[in-house]
């Protein structure tokens, strides 16, 4: 493009002309940039009031309040908090995923548990020999006769190379695994199943505990992280409140995404895959980008996840996980990201009191809310506040209308209006 | 001769079907080349062997002198050839003004979009363009809820700001009414000279209109090549074709 061509005078007569329109450079008036469709700005409110209150206000009343007083929270609600948090990471990744960019994946709580272990390792390097068997190497090696430590355990000891594997591992997986895929054009419910069998099939392999992953047990009996004793209430607060700023961190870097033009073009080739490679873009590319995104994201979720439910095992990497995390962000919202995060803590929040009350019935009522949601409210659970943001809106609008129609003739084109405020199919 | 594309022999098969049969043509840079033909006579498939959606089982097609057979799709793209489908095709949850911000011309890496503002060039041709399509009132709509014939500008619209040397546009009037044909006319024939531009069209009356060199295809053959008058007249193609 010339920016240096002469300023072309841009005439009613000649602006019809389409070789005018294709020329670059010109200086006509140009209108304010275009009104996209209206900021979330209670989208961000509601997320930023979630992390505030996960980040700051569950564990400051943890810590502040004695524990005689009506105020203070206790462990357990901080770490399920913490928990739900963490969960409400993973909705997000699966909304960029699935939600924008169409790609279902059923194997998200693999990444989720590689992140998991990874932190795991750390964490049962860093118990040293204070273990049953007060060994340097971990209980189950020992259990299992083993001598030395595995060559894929070392460098664990440190926790600034176990953070790296947290974001390398599951995103090496997904970024391999994603690449043969994607360039095979394998999509839709193929692709679907086809993430599921990876993920049992990693469960069948950190089963065995040949493998060297501590086998169904997993990896538990931690001590501490960093120094910190994670039996002090303190450290449970604290690993609250970073579970609660890695949410607000994640959310932002999703609106981020969703909010540029790249993001448009993958809600584009959830749309029309076809379209958009004849727009020139590459949609392997894309869907990499933002399928190894989504898996770092899990991998970050599972890891601060672990330290605070004190255990990681092949359980987490069952399909039937991984499809959970789908209906979390069905029920709150696909394409919203304050609706996964709000799916998340609803279907999760609901799961531990059921299971505690009713264990019986929590599998019904999971079912249950899966086929209300989806004939009832296609949209997830923000439908309810859309609708009725959209009747309010419809109100004030009827009452401009009038004004308007009272002054003069209405116009011929109506703007977008209320349309323009829903973006799912 | 400066030959912007030329595809040489040709063939493409399916299941022994010659969708195409040792096809040769030649396009200069500038033209305006009408293609027309009976259902089936490989319009369409020529269409998606330039722009690489259909692989030929023989022969080459050279845009400015490189091989487009063995590119990918987005590739081909960014060489400079637009195509607007037969159908009109649009994002359908992407408000008009977004639509036509997707196919700017522009970097269409992952690492550019992320970060990708319009320039001021590009929002004045977007303007330009909204104009020029009768778009401009209707920028922030939902591109799904256009109607069809705005979705047919819209798309041409698309291919606009895209700014490629060669322009592939399928069945561009489908669906309009009279004077929405006109408006096509006018911009598709100030296009040519500086794009080249290949129309596939069934309307006879918009090829007479628009066209200075008509290509006739046949089963997968050209049949004939010249003015409208000359193709006119050719009695193989009054023949197989045009009849009356």
């Amino acid at each position: 493009m010339t920016a240096s061509m002469p300023p072309a005078p841009a005439p009613p007569k000649e602006r019809r002309a389409a070789s005018v329109l294709l020329e670059a450079g010109g200086q006509a008036t140009l209108p304010p940039l275009s009104r996209r469709r209206a900021r979330p700005l209670w989208e961000i409110w509601a997320v930023f009031g979630i992390c505030l209150v996960v980040g700051v206000v569950v564990p400051l009343l943890n810590v502040v309040p004695a524990e005689t007083s009506a105020l203070h929270l206790s462990e357990f609600f901080v770490s399920l908090i913490g928990k739900l948090t963490c969960y409400g990471i993973v909705a997000v990744a699966m909304d960029l995923a699935w939600g924008y960019a169409g790609i279902l994946s059923l194997c998200h709580g693999l990444f989720f548990a590689l992140g998991g272990y990874a932190m795991g390792m750390y964490l049962m390097r860093a118990i040293g020999t204070e273990g049953n068997y007060r060994s340097t190497l971990p209980d189950f090696m020992v259990f299992l006769d083993w001598k030395e430590l595995p060559w894929y355990w070392h460098g664990f000891e440190h926790f600034g190379f176990a953070a790296l594997m947290v974001v390398l591992v599951p995103g090496a997986i997904a970024y391999l695994f994603g690449f043969f895929a994607f360039r095979s054009r394998i999509s839709g419910v193929y692709f679907s199943i086809v993430t599921q069998a990876l993920t049992y099939a990693a469960m069948l392999l950190f089963f065995r505990n040949a493998t060297g992953f501590g086998g169904n047990n997993g990896l538990t009996d931690f001590k501490r992280i960093i120094g910190y004793s994670l039996r002090e209430p303190s450290t449970k607060a604290a690993l609250c409140a970073i579970s609660g700023l890695a949410l607000g961190l994640t959310y932002l870097l999703a609106r981020a995404v969703v909010g540029s033009r790249a993001g448009r073009v993958l809600t584009a080739m959830r749309d029309v895959e076809a379209k958009v490679r004849f727009c020139g873009y590459d949609p392997v590319a894309y869907k990499l980008f933002v399928w190894t995104l989504s898996a770092v994201l899990c991998g970050i979720a599972g890891a601060l996840y672990v330290p605070q439910v004190g255990i990681i095992n092949p359980s987490e990497m069952q399909p039937s996980n991984s499809v959970e995390i789908a209906i979390w962000v069905a029920v709150g919202g696909r394409g919203t990201l304050a609706g996964a995060i709000l799916g998340a803590f609803l279907v999760n929040g609901a799961k531990s009191w059921l299971t505690a009350t009713f264990p019986t019935a929590w599998l019904f009522v999971l079912g249950g809310l899966f086929v209300l949601v989806t004939l009832l409210l296609p949209g997830g659970v923000v439908d309810i506040f859309a609708a009725l943001a959209r009747a309010r809106g419809n109100v004030a609008r009827g009452i401009r209308g009038a004004q308007s129609k009272a002054v003069a003739p209405a116009p011929s084109a109506a703007p977008a209006g209320p349309v323009g405020e829903e973006p799912r199919p | 001769m400066n030959a912007l594309l030329e595809v040489e022999k040709v063939t493409v098969r399916f299941d022994g079907f010659r969708a195409l049969d040792d096809l040769t043509l030649s396009l200069e840079a500038g033209e305006l080349r009408c293609i027309v033909g009976p259902n089936g006579a490989g319009k369409t498939t020529l269409m998606d062997v330039i722009t690489g959606k259909t692989r030929p089982t023989s022969g080459t097609v050279r845009f400015d002198g490189r091989d487009l057979t063995r590119l990918a799709e987005h590739t081909i793209v960014g060489l400079g050839i637009g195509r607007k489908f037969q159908r009109p095709t649009v994002f359908p949850n992407h408000t008009v003004y977004e639509n036509l911000e997707l196919t700017t011309h522009g970097s269409k890496r992952v690492s550019r979009t992320l970060f990708a503002h319009l320039s001021t060039d590009e929002r004045l041709a977007i303007e330009r363009t909204l104009e020029l399509t009768g778009l401009t009132d209707y920028r922030d709509r939902i591109a799904g809820l256009l109607s069809h014939g705005q979705k047919q500008w819209l798309e041409i619209g698309m291919l606009l700001v895209q700014r490629p040397q060669l322009l592939l546009v399928d069945e561009p009037v489908a669906g309009m009414t009279q004077q929405e044909i006109e408006r096509t006319e006018e911009i598709l024939v100030s296009l040519a000279g500086k794009h080249t531009v290949v129309v596939v069209e069934h309307d006879m009356d918009f090829v007479r209109s628009i066209a200075t060199t008509v290509t006739v295809l046949h089963e997968g053959r050209v049949l004939a090549e010249g003015s409208m008058q000359e193709v006119q007249n050719d009695p193989r193609v009054v023949e197989v074709y045009l009849g009356a």
